[in-house]
């Protein structure tokens, strides 16, 4: 896979827990293309977070490799991964504990801003003016505290924190997953937009199958440290292989318009 | 199906200082044996009516209304009366206590059982409750078991001293959709076998929607509406609640992509 913005093979990461030895990650090897959303889903303790942890490089791979925009991830020292860093950015779940807890808005967009050099100092109140309008909040949110902002608004200044810096790629491990239904739904369809837009490429993690059908291209199931099933999202839905496929789709809670 | 097992009248709850109520003059009967569900989203007050039936709001709140409970004819008692099973088993078990011992407790207190009968009952409970191997378990601690172990604990020790009403507080929250079907299928048969009634408070109204009786919907600290589960689903009396279903998504909600031919 030539075309391929992100491919990763053979990937493992083993945690040890006193005498025991866990394999978070087991020989993984996923592909996703420029523009393109992989929804990654699986239960509790799979190992999406490890992965995304190992893409990101806050974890060390035991084994196995990572090619991000035609380079060796893995290889890359600590200055030109910092450089490399504005292309692959991060949402987490819990937009709070993701800032700083005394900034305002506009200093979380400033930071990105200034760190990957994308915008002069005195363009950058402009750039983050529209950032702000990007992800559907008003301009002058930039002088509130975040910790005044509710839930979906947070969530919303993280995303434009991580497309501030024009990532080709967007890890979200379980972006939406703490928001109520109503702000999850407009959530997803911003993310959906600025693909649109701009052409970036997502990884959205989640343990929640209906969600991840709402966004993605193709789904890859995970359990137990190993990728199980991969395949375009339609048909995964419509015919799970894999017993975790098959159990994470029975699963999703469905509207009972007729109590049994 | 029968008599008003709790009833809320006008019942209001002000935090601190605070102006805004956190519950707004609810009238809201909870019948004996029913299972009801209390929808909400965040601040919708849905929590703080778990404290207030429960006793657990914080010293300062301000009560007003009235909450009476004609099925048990005197103030409930916590543990004995009600169960309640909270978000988050891993803060609400005791750390450095073993399973047995936080499992056996509620039913040697209130059932006057001894130790060795109440430790008998524990682990008859975590048999119910389908931990594995539950005579391991009893001796383990708190940190040793997975979310939904402990989740299942967590219920047990609720259950312990046969309380008439469990009020699970968003219990499955924070669990994996997998898991979470486990616990409600769960949930779900122990209030049936034992005849219990059941406050089931979530933000998700469709898990709700799989097996409860009723459904109450609550926001910005005021009942929207209440109704059996099939009218308020088909025939939703407020806007509000038409949006909460409005915005369920399941596999069959046509995706938001478009998705690419390969």
């Amino acid at each position: 896979m030539n075309d391929a913005l992100l491919s990763v093979e053979n990937l493992s990461k083993g945690f040890s827990s006193g005498a025991r030895q866990v394999a978070a990650l087991d020989n993984v090897s996923l592909t996703i293309s420029a523009g393109e959303t992989l929804g990654l889903v699986g239960a509790s303790g799979s190992g999406k977070s490890t992965l995304s942890r190992l893409l990101l490089r806050l974890l060390s791979a035991d084994a196995g490799s990572i090619r991000f925009e035609g380079e060796d991830w893995l290889a890359l020292n600590s200055a030109s991964l910092r450089r490399r860093r504005a292309r692959m950015q991060m949402v987490f779940q819990d937009p709070l504990a993701a800032f700083n807890p005394l900034a305002s808005v506009g200093a979380v967009l400033d930071d990105p801003l200034r760190i990957h050099g994308v915008a002069a100092k005195d363009r950058r109140p402009g750039e983050i003016a529209m950032l702000l309008e990007r992800v559907g909040l008003p301009a002058d949110y930039a002088g509130r505290p975040v910790r005044a902002l509710s839930g979906g608004q947070r969530q919303r200044v993280a995303i434009a924190r991580a497309i501030a810096a024009r990532p080709s790629l967007l890890v979200l491990d379980e972006a939406v997953s703490a928001l109520d239904v109503t702000v999850r739904g407009r959530i997803l369809e911003l993310l959906v937009d600025l693909q649109k837009e701009q052409g970036i490429a997502c990884l959205f993690i989640s343990h929640d199958l209906a969600v991840v059908r709402a966004v993605s291209h193709r789904i890859a199931v995970m359990d137990g440290g190993r990728i199980v099933e991969t395949g375009p999202a339609a048909a995964l839905v419509a015919a799970p292989q894999s017993d975790a496929a098959r159990a994470l789709v029975a699963a999703v809670p469905r509207l009972a318009t007729d109590p049994c | 199906m029968s008599g008003i097992f709790c009833s809320l009248r006008q019942l209001s709850v002000t935090y601190g200082r605070g102006v805004a109520a956190a519950l707004d003059g609810i009238d809201l009967d909870i019948v004996a044996g029913e299972r009801l569900a209390i929808i909400g989203e965040s601040g919708s007050g849905k929590s703080t009516l778990a404290r207030a039936l429960a006793g657990l709001l914080p010293e300062g709140a301000r009560v007003g209304g009235e909450m009476l409970w004609p099925g048990l004819g005197h103030a409930p008692r916590p543990g004995r009366d009600f169960g309640v099973v909270f978000q988050d088993p891993g803060s609400s078990l005791n750390p450095v206590l073993t399973i047995g011992e936080q499992v056996a407790e509620g039913a040697r207190r209130h059932l006057g059982l001894s130790w060795k009968q109440a430790y008998v009952r524990a682990e008859e409970l975590l048999g119910r409750v389908r931990i594995p191997q539950p005579d391991r378990t009893m001796r383990a601690f708190p940190h040793q078991l997975s979310g939904g172990q402990r989740q299942r604990v967590a219920i047990a020790a609720a259950i312990a001293a046969r309380p008439a009403l469990l009020i699970a507080d968003e219990a499955t929250s924070a669990l994996d959709v997998v898991v979470q079907a486990e616990m409600v299928r769960l949930l779900d048969g122990l209030v049936r076998e034992d005849g219990m009634t059941l406050l089931f408070i979530t933000h998700d109204i469709a898990l709700a929607s799989g097996f409860v009786d009723r459904i109450a919907v609550f926001r910005n600290a005021r009942l929207v509406e209440a109704g059996p589960v099939r009218s308020v689903l088909s025939a939703p009396k407020s806007d509000y609640t038409a949006a909460l279903i409005a915005s369920h998504r399941d596999l069959a909600t046509p995706p938001l992509i478009a998705e690419v031919q390969p």
